[in-house]
């Protein structure tokens, strides 16, 4: 699994970073980082959830 | 196990059902049904970027066409229901009556109108594609004046929009501040600052008497005496569910589809979203929350009730949360704060706008609000899931600061 973040459409409303902080990190510069790429499989739910949560559709989970 | 799910409603809490409901497995028929002829978009960029000319139709699609089809929905636009029966199981659709095995309800909400506007030239509200269509045409169209009633979010958003065309805006507003009734009169005023420094003629505790003009909007009179010329306005005073064609339903419609805190409407019928109003049991009171975010949840959570039994059932209680773009300031609210709330400025500072406060009450966090301050409304937010008491709430600010 990849996670792959169009940074045109992503506007840091950080709504991932509550759901995956162990992926997702809004910091204090308003900048979403992602901070694993490749999460562990375990994780496709918080994943698919992050994508579907968020307001501008920015992250994809790709297999 | 259900043979078939029917859902009414082909907007964002309809089409994140449907996906749900296939993620999880279920491979019976879904039927998404909506009156509107177009597949499924997203609301929010109507009042911005499509609004603003940035984006065409086409960005606004919820899901790209390729997942719609892989969800190998029997999906039906352009198509009104007109009726329920939860006795029989039936549902009636342009008049044809079908059963239904589950059926969830998110038909949503409309604007509420100023009456006697109807038949008036220039006047809108913004709900859906072809409304925000009609006021991107006038836009472009070099009104003299626009004049948003309503400074809630989506009047704030087509006022900051209009004023980037360059159009002189007029934002009249019945409360002493914008978003006053959520954010209080401090922090209102601070969105009424952001606005006035863009140019807008913001009036503020004011309302509306009358819309004036016989073919096409002339002036808006307002309540305390002042007369605004103008060629276009917006109206954004709220919504109202769209329930009648529940009328003789056998549910109960009381300021939407009331349900149980599972969000189960009747037996086999669920509803989500706009028109749904239901016990949050983390707030113990009846809630209707009309919040982008919301829908996805409910959507989700209403259409995987469907699939179970009461004992798996699950009750649904969200912290409310929203975001709205407005010029270049983002600003969001988690939680439910009340104007006489104790606020903190916890982060930034208003000057700057760029800050964050929390509200509390009681003893407890009751929410927080940001304005581009996007991780600390989300760190909050996780408090006010965990049910943190204000203390904990001014604890964890002061080590982050």
């Amino acid at each position: 699994m990849r996670i792959v973040v169009d940074y045109d459409l992503c506007e840091s409303n950080a709504i991932c970073m509550q759901i995956a902080p162990d992926v997702f990190e809004v910091r204090d510069d308003d900048f979403l980082y992602v901070l694993n790429d490749a999460p562990d499989e375990d994780r496709r739910a918080a994943m698919d959830e992050a994508a579907q949560r968020c307001p501008k559709q920015a992250i994809k989970v790709e297999d | 196990m259900r043979s078939s799910v029917t859902i009414v409603g082909a907007s964002l809490a309809g089409l994140r059902a449907a996906e749900t409901l296939r993620r999880d497995g279920f491979d019976g028929t879904i039927s998404l049904i909506g009156d509107e002829p177009h597949v499924p978009y997203d609301r929010p960029p109507l009042s911005k970027q499509f609004l603003s000319g940035d984006w065409e139709a086409d960005r606004l699609a919820l899901s790209p066409p390729e997942r719609i089809t892989g969800l190998d929905l029997d999906l039906r636009l352009g198509q009104r229901a007109t009726g329920l029966d939860v006795c029989s199981h039936t549902i009636e659709v342009e008049g044809t009556a079908e059963g239904y095995d589950g059926l969830l309800i998110a038909t949503g909400a409309r604007c509420r109108t100023i009456r006697g506007t109807e038949g008036i030239d220039g006047v809108y509200t913004l709900r859906n594609l072809d409304d925000g269509l009609a006021i991107r045409a006038a836009l472009r169209d070099s009104p003299r004046r626009v004049v948003v009633v309503g400074a809630g979010f989506i009047g704030a958003e087509v006022a900051a929009t209009a004023v980037g065309y360059g159009v002189p805006v007029t934002m009249v507003e019945a409360l002493p501040a914008p978003l006053g009734r959520v954010l209080g009169d401090t922090v209102g005023s601070v969105v009424a600052e952001l606005h006035v420094d863009h140019g807008v003629d913001l009036r503020c505790g004011v309302g509306v008497e009358e819309i004036c003009g016989t073919d096409s909007v002339e002036s808006v009179r307002l309540s305390d005496g002042a007369v605004v010329e103008t060629d276009l306005v917006v109206v954004g005073i709220g919504v109202v569910p769209n329930t009648e064609w529940l009328e003789d339903s056998g549910l109960t419609i009381d300021n939407g589809v009331l349900c149980d805190e599972t969000c189960l409407a009747a037996p086999d019928v669920t509803a989500a979203g706009d028109v749904a109003r239901w016990p949050n049991p983390r707030y113990g009171e009846l809630m209707r929350v009309e919040h982008w975010d919301n829908a996805v949840e409910q959507g989700a959570h209403a259409a995987r009730r469907l699939m179970q039994s009461s004992e798996e059932a699950r009750p649904f209680s969200p912290v409310p949360w929203f975001w709205s773009d407005q010029y270049d300031r983002k600003v969001q609210l988690a939680g439910r704060a009340r104007p006489d709330d104790e606020v903190r400025l916890v982060d930034g500072s208003f000057q700057e706008r760029r800050f964050a406060v929390i509200y509390g009450r009681g003893g407890r966090l009751t929410a927080v609000f940001g304005m581009n301050r996007p991780r600390q409304v989300m760190q909050f937010k996780g408090l006010l899931e965990s049910g943190a008491s204000w203390n904990e709430a001014l604890d964890f600010a002061e080590v982050q600061t």
